[in-house]
């Protein structure tokens, strides 16, 4: 990442949100309404997997992904030289 | 001590904390009365979000929503906490690099139009106003049933306590007070989760008991054990789809973007900071949001369990397993008195009968035990939440502290959606339209006169609800969805979106919705005056009138990009503006306005 221009952090935290909402995506559409009859075939625990993704897991994976975002983008912004104070 | 004077002394005791902070918490400048000095820290903010977010509906409802649709309640679970992801990723950290004081301040700013920021005030009022009734209901409620006042009485001492702290202390005063709040409402909700669970599986822990082999030495699941115990009763399984896979989808997803354009949960991102900062106190938001979100299913789980298990006490069909109308426990007979709960000995036998009685297959066989009907006449699904401490045999202390968590609920809620409202009146309709010169001193004061009004009405409608207000949440939600999430997505991410494309795509999104919620729903919910009828059969593909949001939002990004791609691109200085509220360096100085 040499190009430190201001459309060069731009597009890498473009990625970074699409990374994050594909994630986003798959274990609340996909994996908790999509995927569920299939992933219930699997228990994690006492629950059935999808059961578990559609009413614990994908909360629990929201949060990481927020925090997950949140440490990208404060490294991405020292990087680029776009942080605050 | 009685449970009466308990409650007096646990709800009077978080009412006196409330006023506290509300004197030691004045607002002496528009700053601090709009973002609250844009001092707040962000774990302090996210505490505030959780308290602003969840209301008396997610504290009293929602549990007993699980309890009744089971699986098919994960669409309410994952729907209001995957807008926080949304807020977090794609509009909180720019919102808050904007610097301003209100959501339509920043529509009519960036599309440099103030018919733009109009279209954005209305929307916002009518999400706030629909929004409002509901948790001032939930105050006369939680009145009426633990404190016996009637409910007039409550919804006025309820408006009393907002009008103290949000009048005088504007954001700074609701920031603190909804911190106290939440810490209130999750110790209540906790408290008997942890014990009923303890209960049911001896796991204090509600997220993985529901996961757990129930403790009763059957050495059975209990998710398979509630399969198994409503499915003999002629219920669907609790953990299998009812609902079609198309509507989940839709309105789950209606649901997130909807909870991500809720400007009073936009406008507590305006308090941190810094951008950073709007960008982690978004994850401890939703951190403390899912404490709740992620027990609820546990509670819902565990009290249909319960309730099921207390009337059927055997296998079903055997004579001696129903359990007798004399030995019903007290908490049935003490919610039966509220009239949240209700039987009737149909049969004649002496003892009370659960079962579905709408289903065909079963109906042979509930007529081969002698059954002529389901005789739990009521089972309102709040007493999952209500009764859940009698229920688990909890000491007086603790129903005291879930009637002081349900009005906490209320109140902070309601007091966000206050300052939404007033801000949006004082700031962008006074200052921003009426009467740019005024000074601060001035708009202040205004602020403080519309928040004071706002009350009155949101106080007013409370109590004479108009009939539409169980319908209302589906507009609230359609609006922010269809509209508001939107415009403020393609302000940040598509630099040439130009004035034309945002009106007209605000106005197709939120048409499209209204006219699709008031086809089936009647025109503005009057009774009778719907197109067609409100079932799945006549619904455009199966899609609900709650679900149809997702789609209203499709509408307005398509239609906003067409009409941008034939009208003059923005001014260079609008590109520029985007290009700024990018990056979070200088965010500082932008709030010096």
């Amino acid at each position: 990442m040499s190009d430190k221009s201001g459309q060069a952090y731009w597009r890498a935290n473009l990625k970074l949100i699409m990374l994050c909402l594909a994630v986003w995506f798959v274990v609340s559409y996909l994996f908790g309404i999509l995927l569920v009859d299939q992933l219930n075939a699997i228990s994690i625990g006492g629950y059935q997997l999808g059961f578990w993704f559609a009413q614990q897991g994908s909360i629990y994976t929201f949060v990481v992904l927020i925090f997950f975002y949140a440490w990208r983008m404060n490294k991405l912004d020292r990087h680029f030289d776009v942080h605050e104070d | 001590m009685d449970l009466q004077t308990m409650t007096y002394l646990v709800v009077g005791a978080t009412f006196a904390l409330y006023i506290g902070i509300a004197i030691w918490s004045r607002a002496g400048t528009t700053g601090e009365f709009y973002v609250a000095g844009a001092g707040v820290h962000p774990v302090a903010n996210g505490m505030a979000t959780a308290a602003d977010w969840m209301s008396a509906a997610s504290f009293i409802s929602m549990a007993g929503l699980i309890a009744f649709l089971g699986y098919d309640a994960s669409v309410y679970l994952m729907g209001w906490t995957g807008g926080y992801v949304l807020l977090a990723l794609l509009l909180a950290p720019y919102l808050r690099k904007f610097g301003k004081f209100t959501v339509p301040e920043f529509v009519g700013d960036r599309f440099y139009s103030k018919g733009a920021r109009l279209v954005a005030v209305i929307c916002l009022i009518v999400a706030s106003i629909t929004y409002v009734i509901g948790q001032m209901k939930g105050v006369g409620v939680a009145f009426g049933r633990f404190l016996e006042v009637d409910f007039e009485v409550g919804v006025m001492v309820g408006m009393a306590i907002v009008f103290v702290y949000a009048v005088l202390g504007g954001m700074k005063g609701i920031t603190y007070t909804q911190i106290a709040q939440y810490c209130v409402l999750i110790f209540a909700y906790t408290v008997p989760a942890v014990f009923i669970s303890l209960n049911l599986t001896g796991n204090p822990v509600p997220q993985i008991g529901l996961g757990s082999t129930m403790s009763d030495g059957s050495g059975v699941l209990l998710l398979d054990k509630l399969d198994q115990v409503v499915t003999d009763l002629g219920f669907a399984a609790y953990t299998a789809q009812k609902g079609s896979t198309l509507n989940m989808f839709l309105l789950t997803l209606s649901l997130m973007i909807g909870t991500a354009g809720l400007p009073h949960v936009i406008i507590r991102f305006f308090t941190v900071p810094k951008v950073a900062d709007a960008r982690t106190s978004a994850g401890w938001a939703l951190v403390f949001i899912a404490i709740l979100y992620t027990t609820a299913p546990a509670v819902g789980a565990m009290a249909r369990l319960n309730l099921i298990e207390t009337i059927q006490t055997g296998p079903v069909g055997e004579e001696t397993a129903n359990i007798q109308m004399s030995d019903v426990p007290d908490w049935m007979n003490n919610w039966k008195t509220t009239g949240l709960l209700d039987w009737e000995d149909k049969n004649g036998d002496g003892r009370i009968q659960y079962y579905n009685d709408g289903n065909a297959e079963f109906a042979a066989k509930a007529e081969s035990f002698g059954w002529t009907g389901n005789e739990m006449t009521k089972v309102d699904r709040d007493i999952m939440v209500l009764a859940n401490p009698e229920i688990a045999n909890l000491p007086n202390w603790v129903i005291a502290l879930v009637a002081a968590g349900g009005l906490a609920a209320a109140l902070s809620t309601a007091a966000g959606l206050l300052l939404a409202i007033s801000s949006a009146i004082s700031h962008d309709l006074l200052k921003g339209m009426i009467a740019p010169d005024i000074s601060e001193k001035k708009e202040l004061l205004a602020s403080r006169i519309a928040m004071a009004g706002a009350i009155l009405v949101a106080g007013y409608l409370g109590m004479n609800p108009p009939g539409f207000a169980a319908q209302v949440v589906a507009l609230a939600f359609g609006l922010a969805a269809s509209s508001i999430f939107p415009v403020l997505m393609m302000g940040i991410f598509n630099k040439n979106m130009n004035r034309e494309g945002a009106i007209v795509g605000m106005l197709a999104g939120l048409l499209s919705t209204l006219i699709y919620i008031f086809w089936f729903k009647g025109w503005f919910f009057i009774p009778e005056t719907n197109m067609a009828p409100n079932t799945a059969d006549h619904w455009f593909l199966g899609i609900s009138p709650e679900a149809f949001g997702a789609v209203g939002a499709l509408i307005n990004f398509v239609v906003a990009w067409a009409v941008s791609k034939v009208t003059a691109a923005p001014p260079e200085n609008i590109q520029h503006l985007v290009e700024d509220i990018r990056v979070p360096k200088g965010a500082s100085a932008a709030v010096e306005h």
